[in-house]
């Protein structure tokens, strides 16, 4: 597209503001949330494979319900909707808690899967030299199961990340909301929410590139 | 000393092991052998519980289990007898994640709680004993099949069981790398070491067995030294399986 000097001005204008949001808006909330939702997803998937029924079910019940329901649905139940029953939330704290919810239902089907892989030889082996259920999970099964499920959780991170533009629904000023505000002043719709594609690209080519570092150095003791 | 009495065990409506009587002495080496689905396999995850068995009584020196299908052998009674076995198995099942001296040195440092320096010790004693002192750094995809079971061997070795439990330790190898680990179970078994053998390789069986269980069906066919069992049996279907045996040889 061509752009004249006054788009060329309010592009670069831009850059600084919406770099900004990333930084101390978009990031810090995919950070959060990834990592307290993979706490969330490894606790899910141990109960959907515990051998007791209740944290069995209530896993399954988890998992279906954030699964069968839209991401930006379930964030409007806890902006908007959570004040009217008494109780309510930060925009960010909001964002975070939606997340949190995605991630763990998602990344525990990953988390599962992983666990599953790994053949039960290991855990025989475990088993023979005296390992209780714990141990051998924590030394030999988890270890192993962190490697094979990189590349999915890497995927589910830089879904994260751009997901977070969900937020900007809920008065989060991340990046997309930015985009929108600036917007709001110079009418330059296709301009800004380019500009704002851009920056998610780059947040995206950063993670990708780190994902094949990461699994570079997990795969020291792996034969392939 | 190990002792087993009327063992049972059912796999849904398969019945796998019909009421199996043995003892085994300590410091002696008994080999299991016999066609495939005799439940020698089976027979042999009894021994330090990977299987429950459904009826029947296991004694390991002082420790007496008694199966029965509504009792649940209390957690840690099946630990405590893990702890005196060890077990090698036909897929080696190293952790891929350590190196050689980190699997021998795992349920020392885990299981037994002793220091990491103390661990690291006790590994280094064992890898050499099997051979591979200088391998200590190697992830197992480095190292060879017989290797590996070498490896596995010492990491079974290193909780100081009372018996080691081999099931079919060299079938997964190729045959140049049988005779390694073969040599590494000989030596054991004359420093005194306690073994329980499933295995094919029958020419090793009537060296290194004080005693030769022969299983089809779920049953012991005949049990006796070598001599006994694989050249002065009547069983005739014992026979028609060494026979069988020997012909593929």
């Amino acid at each position: 597209m061509m752009m004249d000097d006054r788009q060329i001005q309010i592009f670069l204008d831009s850059l600084l503001p919406l770099l900004k949001a990333g930084i101390a808006f978009t990031l810090p909330l995919a950070l959060v949330s990834f990592i307290l939702g993979m706490v969330l997803a490894v606790l899910t998937a141990l109960a959907r494979l515990s051998s007791w029924r209740i944290p069995r079910l209530t896993a399954r019940f988890y998992v279906w319900v954030i699964r069968g329901t839209p991401l930006l649905v379930q964030l409007f139940i806890i902006f908007y909707g959570l004040p009217a029953a008494g109780i309510v939330l930060e925009p960010f704290v909001a964002a975070v808690i939606g997340f949190i919810l995605s991630v763990g239902a998602y990344s525990s089907e990953i988390v599962r899967a992983a666990i599953l892989s790994i053949p039960t030889g290991q855990w025989e082996a475990a088993f023979s030299v005296g390992m209780t259920r714990r141990q051998a999970l924590r030394r030999v099964i988890l270890p192993q199961a962190v490697r094979v499920s990189v590349p999915p959780l890497s995927n589910s991170f830089i879904s994260l990340v751009k997901d977070t533009s969900l937020a900007a629904s809920i008065t989060y000023v991340e990046i997309f909301r930015k985009a929108q505000q600036i917007t709001a002043t110079t009418y330059e719709p296709l301009l800004l929410y380019c500009e704002a594609a851009l920056f998610y690209l780059l947040f995206c080519s950063v993670l990708s590139a780190l994902q094949n570092t990461l699994e570079k150095r997990l795969d020291r003791y792996t034969a392939s | 000393m190990i002792e087993i009495r009327d063992l049972y065990k059912s796999f849904g409506p398969l019945e796998v092991l019909k009421g199996v009587n043995l003892t085994l002495e300590h410091g002696r080496v008994m080999v299991i052998i016999g066609p495939s689905g005799s439940g020698k396999t089976t027979l042999l995850r009894c021994f330090n519980l990977l299987e429950i068995p459904d009826r029947g009584s296991l004694t390991l020196n002082t420790v007496k289990l008694d199966f029965a299908p509504s009792a649940k052998i209390p957690q840690r009674t099946v630990l405590s007898l893990r702890q005196q076995t060890g077990m090698v198995f036909q897929s080696y099942n190293l952790f891929p994640h350590m190196t050689a001296l980190g699997n021998v040195m795992e349920a020392q440092v885990t299981v037994q709680k002793r220091s990491k320096e103390e661990a690291k010790a006790t590994a280094m004693v064992l890898l050499g004993k099997v051979g591979l002192a200088e391998k200590a750094a190697a992830y197992p995809h480095q190292l060879s099949g017989g290797q590996q079971q070498r490896v596995a061997i010492a990491r079974a070795m290193a909780v100081e069981p009372e018996v080691l439990l081999f099931d079919e330790p060299t079938s997964a190898l190729d045959p140049e790398l049988v005779g390694e680990v073969l040599k590494v179970i000989r030596q054991l078994a004359r420093e005194g070491m306690t073994m329980v053998i499933v295995t094919h390789e029958m020419k090793f069986a009537a060296d290194v067995a004080d005693r030769i269980i022969l299983m089809d069906q779920g049953v012991i066919l005949e049990q006796g030294t070598p001599q006994q069992v694989l050249e002065q049996t009547k069983n005739p279907r014992a026979m028609q399986f060494l026979n069988r045996l020997g012909r593929e040889e």
